[in-house]
């Protein structure tokens, strides 16, 4: 209400403050809706593994899990699958950026550089990266190198597409007004049309690391040895110990969340939420 | 010797109808520290008069001078604002949209702060140094625009309908803070408009022009004394005078409009 007030005295200066409100009090009020869904869903599960649908020894309880999750993050092999999980799809996902970011940002610019590429992307695209597993297995043996790759595949395209479409969508007046204040080749670059083309940037980034975590566990479960989050889940089934399989899935979950929401939401909003080029997120 | 000098400006292009003249013939003398308008209907190629002088445009025909030299494309002694609010850099703060020229100049830092602090002053915008574009209001926005256009000091000032999207109340202060920044810093102004009012409170001199191709058709010296106020006899009198300019032109262009009508009436039912 005050907010409200403050606005209509100083026109739009007090937008900003009132905006940060919004945007905490938003922030606390979807933790706390989280926060009830999950507990929601823990008990229904919690349910039907009291129900004994299931064998106990299929169907884990929470307790189990969670004593099994403390213990292999106190004895540390938790701690060691992550680590491996994590290096391969960060090495992935940085060559992918190297790679889909430049590229994408030269086939909006360049015509002849987008008819090469855009039927290869188009035709690649849609390959389900999992499915190269057992070829890159055959030619590039078991370890990171395979599952390195997988992800590089697997996030490319996002990154690459998005980039392509950001840069075609920057509006030509920014470029016009910069090209009448001066600005050269390069600052025009660096300067327009990266800024301009963010909000598809980092949407493509989001993507591409949301794929790359989906296809690094998959490609873990049959290209790797010894380590890594998908890895050991295939390894547990072997033995029957679904409590491991569960500790693992939830790890997988929680590290997907805290870059999905943490990282690239805290980027999106350092960047283009503070800019006002995307809608704040929906209360 | 005028500041800005066209001659002989005329401009065509190739539609998939055929060529088409947007502009014809244009010669245009306009003095230092001069403040032009452009009026003239839609389409009369008043927006590509300017564009032209701008350097966004290069003519089919005739040559363009500023300071006796004949311009190439863009260049630093000329400072451009939009009719569209969204020229402005989104990502930038307001002072940092206005600094973007003295960057592209290549100068320092802390310098550059400072003279796009004394812009922004200049529109009385000083305050909202650190605000981003979308937290300002459409007005606020075109004068962060006006003041980005006059950090890097050009001698030359474009404004394309900078103010036809505001509200009347808001253009009439926006007109008066032209007014008042123009007094201040002795620019010569190029400014389009189809609003006789606002031709009449700002300008030296009128140009009216005509569309198809698009033409100079009348100047019109305006001898009021400043500051003007748009409610004396004078002032209306001038006003008048301008509409009858761009009315008959209006009629003819009615009429004409009236037989292409018919014409492709005609046309429609027969092959119907």
């Amino acid at each position: 209400m005050t907010a409200a007030i403050d606005n209509v005295g100083t026109g739009r200066a007090g937008a900003d403050r009132s905006a940060k409100d919004r945007a905490g009090t938003g922030r606390a009020l979807s933790l706390r809706r989280a926060a009830v869904a999950l507990a929601a869903a823990a008990i229904a599960y919690q349910a039907v593994a009291w129900g004994g649908l299931f064998p106990a020894v299929l169907f884990p309880g929470i307790p189990v899990i969670a004593t099994t999750l403390w213990g292999m993050i106190r004895d540390g092999t938790m701690e060691m699958h992550a680590a491996f999980t994590l290096y391969r799809v960060l090495v992935g996902f940085v060559l992918a950026i190297l790679v889909g970011l430049p590229l994408g940002v030269m086939m909006a610019r360049f015509r002849p550089v987008e008819n090469f590429f855009l039927p290869l992307v188009s035709a690649l695209m849609p390959i389900p990266s999992f499915s190269l597993v057992p070829l890159f297995m055959l030619w590039f043996g078991i370890g990171n190198l395979t599952t390195i790759l997988i992800v590089l595949y697997a996030a490319t395209f996002p990154i690459l597409f998005n980039t392509w479409s950001g840069v075609r969508a920057v509006n030509p007046l920014w470029l016009r007004a910069a090209g009448a204040m001066g600005a050269d080749e390069k600052a025009l670059f660096w300067k327009v049309i990266i800024p301009g083309a963010s909000p598809l940037i980092i949407t493509g980034l989001r993507q591409g690391f949301l794929r790359s975590w989906i296809a690094v566990i998959g490609a873990e479960m049959i290209a790797a040895s010894q380590w890594g989050l998908g890895w050991v889940i295939f390894d547990a089934e072997q033995f029957l110990n679904t409590n491991i399989m569960m500790a693992s899935v939830v790890v997988i979950g929680v590290i997907g969340f805290v870059f999905e929401r943490l990282v690239f939401g805290s980027i999106e909003r350092a960047t283009v939420s503070r800019w006002g080029m995307v809608r704040l997120e929906r209360r | 010797m005028p500041h800005i000098e066209l001659r002989e400006v005329s401009l065509e292009y190739d539609t998939p109808g055929g060529r088409v003249s947007a502009v014809e013939n244009v010669d245009l003398a306009v003095e230092q520290s001069e403040f032009l308008c452009l009026v003239g209907p839609s389409g009369c190629g008043k927006t590509t008069l300017l564009n032209l002088i701008a350097g966004f445009l290069t003519p089919s025909r005739g040559e363009i001078r500023i300071g006796g030299q004949a311009i190439s494309g863009l260049g630093f002694d000329r400072g451009v604002v939009f009719q569209d609010f969204a020229q402005l850099f989104p990502w930038r703060t307001a002072l940092g949209n206005v600094a973007f020229g003295l960057e592209m100049k290549g100068v320092g830092w802390r310098e550059r702060e400072e003279i796009a602090l004394r812009h922004l002053e200049l529109v009385g915008l000083a305050k909202f140094a650190r605000a981003y574009p979308h937290h300002l209001s459409g007005g606020m926005q075109q004068r962060v625009a006006i003041a980005r256009a006059l950090a890097y000091n050009p001698a030359v000032l474009l404004m394309d309908e900078p103010f036809a999207a505001l509200d009347a109340l808001t253009r009439d202060e926006m007109q008066r803070l032209v007014a008042e920044v123009w007094r201040e810093t002795g620019k010569t102004v190029i400014y389009v408009t189809h609003n006789v009012a606002e031709a009449v409170y700002l300008a030296d001199r009128v140009i009216v022009m005509t569309a198809h191709p698009g033409r100079v058709k009348r100047e019109m010296a305006i001898a009021i004394k400043r500051p003007r106020d748009p409610l004396s006899l004078e002032f209306v009198d001038y006003q008048k005078r301008l509409l009858y300019e761009l009315g008959q032109r209006t009629g003819q262009e009615e009429a004409e409009e009236t037989a292409e009508i018919r014409r492709i009436g005609t046309t429609g039912r027969t092959r119907g």
